[in-house]
């Protein structure tokens, strides 16, 4: 494993009290493999990855184990931070527009990243730079590169995020919802240039989306979040096809499916979100699942391993 | 907190400029207009906290009579360019087009002089008194808010709520001020209390070179210039009516920041 | 089928903002071609989907659609007449007609007003009940868009992303409109509370006889419920027909490869080869037919002469 997560928790301290945005999740990501997270909204998948990184503000309190090639990240030096960060573990932000320098040129940002983390000299960085802009799908580079991020389209920005997290060939990625704001012609090709950098490279990426069909065309194993937690993981495959967790199961079925059954009604997921300022004392889940118990309500149901599969729900059997 | 603090402490400060003004006659240990021959220049003691003038009055009595007049100044030079400058930045911030350009180069023009100075020469022209001290305010201090308010207008003019309220059919005169006036105007309102500071300064200042409030109407200015000939034998004079402006002011300014901060109104 | 809207040729162009530079080098007016010439018919009690990737015009149609804004060339008919030409009494009557839902359920609701007075002032100004059965409406509003009594008192933030988009749905419906525009009505929602927001639409149809045109980039959504979809590409129509004939048959290229890119929801299914190449710059749109850059059939004349819709296509390869 290159990356192993045990039982990372990040509390955010704030005007209102504490907020538990994440309570204790597991991950582990092998060379070359691809790790999909999805989970509602506000779950705490990009506080999960910027925990990773630590790239979180101030008011966060981060306790739990980070191993990253069996080096623990939360204890290390700023100096080895930083080679970290960049150099070994890439990062695509959610919100490209925040995380791009507005007043600096696409292509010094590039530059940057290539002066800290490769030998190459000048022409050498600006040959690769094109390169990097090539490969996530922006041609022109040449004048691109003199470009300043608000000249970009929502789509080209997140992709120019892609190609500075990609200049330093990093071991890991950690990609926060790369494809979002992108035509599905031009999602799907990041995503095969990320599956090729993973097969060539031997690359492992942590993949967020809010698009199940990505997920099930580009990982192998899933994590599902709710509420600060992982509630299930697994294979992609076997996650999707038998969920054992009542919020998988709910998500899958909100989803409009595949081929013919057009008009069907979908099926929501009822209820609302849940409130991370105030943790409840069973499972998380519980107010909003349809096929919840007594003891869902009073005891938090406990990671259970199957096989290659770990799920945390009492209702796993009548699914 | 950090709110709270400031903003306590003004308005703290202006309960008590609220309370001098609304009951004076509560408030002064002497009569501020009674002459006391016994106690000319007398120097601040027990019995005058704030010493006395040439004609033996009480200052500390006549600053607090003053404050009321100065709270009218304050209150006054304000709303004429709140109310102007309102008006004319939720146009041109709806309107765009000749009219938004046009205002532009006014209020570059009236941005580029010193405000004090703009508002001397226009005294100057009309004479010296309170009335045309407002009007002059008004003439230059308007710009401020128009600016102000075209801004945030033009932030919301974008917002989808504003394109509902067309595409419901809504007449331009309802979506601008049941819809959008509502939502930009904090910030202006905000501003016109940290204005309210400026007003009383400027109100003083032009009080105590003659420009403004007249002699007999005790204003701090005016107070303050009263003693300038006194300044190296009876130095008090001016102290009482000096101190009143900064809190004043401190006060006005305090609750502006406080009501900032607050409100998460950003500058 | 009765036609209730149609829009004929629709142009619309954005000119660019001009620098010093662009003055100074006198260099033309530029322009981005928002919409080039689009025609769509909705017909009453339909769904009509719009798709097409981000900035291809999507909404600048939805905002034409209900006059927000004017085209420049080309008319959007109502009942037989340019709603452009519409005075008075007749653009109340188009007003009430045709309304619209927008993307982001945050910002489509005045901040000020609680829910029960934005519901109300709607009623009121257009007199669509008397005075005093406003109260009633409103509460049959909110039940009608399954939301409680209670919400009538409360003010916008108060409500979850979903719940806003309720509102917005009951505040058109208080016009008692005939066709309904909704632009990215779900993009900004969970996918949890989609499927509600979706349900609700398709109900409502049924219940009311409602047209709705549904703009998104979600091919999955607009395969579940419209019945007939317009496919976008650089601000032209470029293929529209019957969903299941779109989607089981696609004509145009572009259409191909937009549906082949969609990730299916079943994991480890072979996709077809990605369209290469960038999107074109709507300001500078490729002579000829649009998509003839990126195209994998590509011929001569593609690069000349633009094609224009003729059975549903537009496409020289179709012919
Ligand atoms: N700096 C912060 N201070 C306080 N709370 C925070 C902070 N950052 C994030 N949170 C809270 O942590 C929770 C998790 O947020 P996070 O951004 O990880 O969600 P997410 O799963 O990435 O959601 P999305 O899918 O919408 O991106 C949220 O409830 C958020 O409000
Ligand atoms: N008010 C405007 N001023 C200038 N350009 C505009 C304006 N509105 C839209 N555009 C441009 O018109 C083109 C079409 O925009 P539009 O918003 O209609 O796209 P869209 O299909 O709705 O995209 P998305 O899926 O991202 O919402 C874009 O290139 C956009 O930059
Ligand atoms: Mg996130
Ligand atoms: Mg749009």
């Amino acid at each position: 494993m290159s990356l192993v997560v045990r039982d990372l928790r990040v509390v955010f301290d704030t005007p209102k009290g504490p907020v538990w945005a994440v309570d204790g999740v597991d991950l582990e990501v092998a060379p070359g493999a691809v790790l999909g997270l999805v989970g509602e909204s506000g779950s705490g998948k990009s506080v999960t990855l910027r925990a990773i990184a630590r790239l979180l503000h101030a008011n966060a309190t981060v306790s739990g184990e980070v191993l990253w090639e069996d080096e623990d990240v939360l204890a290390m030096p700023p100096d080895r931070l930083r080679r970290l960060r960049g150099a070994e573990i890439g990062i695509v932000f959610q919100e490209p527009m925040a995380a791009l320098n507005p007043v600096l040129t696409i292509g010094l940002q590039i530059d940057e990243s290539l002066e800290a983390h490769t030998e190459l000299d000048t022409k050498g960085r600006r040959a690769r730079a094109l390169e990097l802009l090539d490969l996530v799908g922006i041609a022109a580079g040449g004048a691109r590169l003199g470009q300043y991020p608000h000249e970009f389209s929502g789509g080209m920005r997140q992709r120019a995020m892609i190609a500075i997290a990609l200049a330093s060939s990093p071991k890991l990625l950690l990609a926060d919802d790369p494809t979002t704001a992108l035509d599905v012609t031009i999602q799907d090709q990041i995503l095969r240039l990320l599956l090729r950098l993973k097969a060539e490279l031997g690359m492992g990426l942590v993949l967020v989306t809010h698009d199940l069909g990505v997920v099930a065309q580009t990982c192998e194993r899933v994590a599902v979040m709710y509420a600060g937690r992982v509630c299930e993981a697994g294979p992609v495959a076997s996650v999707f096809a038998s969920p054992r967790h009542a919020y998988t199961q709910a998500l899958l079925r909100a989803m409009p499916g595949e081929g013919a059954r057009a008009g069907a009604k979908l099926v929501p997921i009822p209820g609302q979100a849940p409130r991370l300022d105030r943790p409840a004392q069973g499972c998380a889940f519980q107010p909003r699942c349809t096929v919840s118990e007594s003891a869902c309500e009073t005891r938090r149901p406990s990671m259970e391993t199957d096989g290659d599969r770990r799920f945390a729900c009492y209702a796993e059997a009548r699914l | 907190m950090r709110v709270w603090l400031p903003l306590g402490a003004g308005l703290l400060i202006l309960a008590a400029l609220l309370v001098m003004a609304a009951v004076p006659d509560l408030l002064t240990p002497y009569d501020p207009l009674g002459f006391d021959y016994e106690a000319l220049l007398a120097e601040p003691s027990p019995a005058h906290l704030f010493g006395t003038d040439q004609f033996g009055r009480d200052i500390l009595s006549r600053t607090i009579a003053a404050s009321r007049i100065d709270l009218q100044i304050a209150v006054f030079a304000m709303v004429g360019p709140l109310l102007i400058g309102s008006v004319i930045g939720l146009l041109v911030g709806w309107f765009g087009g000749w009219a938004d350009a046009l205002f532009g180069r006014l209020a570059d023009i009236v941005v580029t002089f010193p405000f004090l100075v703009l508002v001397i020469a226009i005294v100057a022209v009309l004479g010296p008194g309170l009335i045309n001290m407002y009007i002059a305010v008004a003439c230059v201090g308007w710009v401020v808010y128009a600016k102000l308010m075209r801004g945030e207008v033009r932030v919301q003019r974008s917002a989808d709520y504003v394109a509902a309220g067309q595409v419901l059919g809504f007449s331009t005169g309802r979506v601008l001020l049941r819809h959008v006036l509502p939502n930009a105007v904090r910030p202006v309102l905000v501003y016109a209390v940290t204005d309210m500071a400026l007003a009383i300064l400027l109100g003083s200042s032009l009080g105590y070179l003659g420009l403004g409030a007249q002699p007999p109407e005790a204003e701090w200015g005016v107070l303050i210039a009263d003693g300038k000939n006194f300044f190296t034998t009876a130095p008090w004079i001016s102290l009482a009516p000096g101190v009143a402006i900064v809190l004043a002011g401190l006060g006005f300014s305090l609750t502006g920041d406080g009501l900032q901060a607050l409100l998460d109104v950003k500058r | 089928m009765s036609i209730v809207l149609q829009a004929n040729a629709v142009e619309r162009r954005f000119p660019a903002p001009r620098g010093l530079a662009d003055l100074l080098l006198r260099r033309p007016i530029r322009a981005v071609h928002a919409l080039s010439g689009v025609s769509i018919a909705i017909e009453a009690g339909e769904t009509l989907g719009v798709v097409g990737e981000s900035g291809c015009g999507k909404s600048t149609l939805a905002r034409c659609l209900v006059r927000l804004i004017a085209p420049d060339a080309g008319a959007v008919m109502f009942e037989g007449q340019d709603i452009a030409t519409l005075r008075s009494s007749d653009r109340l009557r188009f007003n009430r007609a045709v309304q619209m839902v927008f993307q982001d359920p945050f910002a489509s609701l005045n901040p000020r007003m609680t829910v029960g007075a934005a519901l109300a002032e709607v009623l009121r100004v257009h007199n669509i009940v008397p005075d005093a059965d406003i109260p009633a409406r409103v509460l049959a509003l909110l039940d009608q868009v399954q939301l409680p009594a209670s919400a009538a008192g409360r003010y916008p933030h108060a409500f979850s992303g979903g719940q806003r988009q309720r509102i917005g749905i009951a505040r058109a419906l208080a016009m008692e409109p005939r066709v309904i525009i909704a632009d990215e009505p779900v993009s900004a929602l969970d996918v949890s509370v989609q499927a509600q927001i979706v349900n609700l639409f398709m109900e409502l149809q049924e219940r009311l006889g409602l047209a709705i045109v549904f703009i998104t980039h979600d091919l999955r959504l607009v395969r579940h419920m419209a019945h007939r979809v317009a496919v976008m590409y650089l601000g032209r129509v470029v293929e529209t027909g019957l969903t299941h004939d779109i989607f089981e048959a696609p004509r145009h290229p572009y259409t191909r490869a937009l549906i082949s890119a969609v990730p299916s929801l079943i994991p480890g299914q072979a996709r077809a080869d990605a369209v290469r190449g960038e999107l074109p710059s709507p300001m500078a749109p490729p002579p000829g037919c649009p998509f003839h850059p990126r195209c994998p059939i590509v011929m001569p004349r593609c690069a000349s002469d633009a094609p224009s819709l003729i059975n549903g296509v537009s496409c020289w390869a179709a012919g």
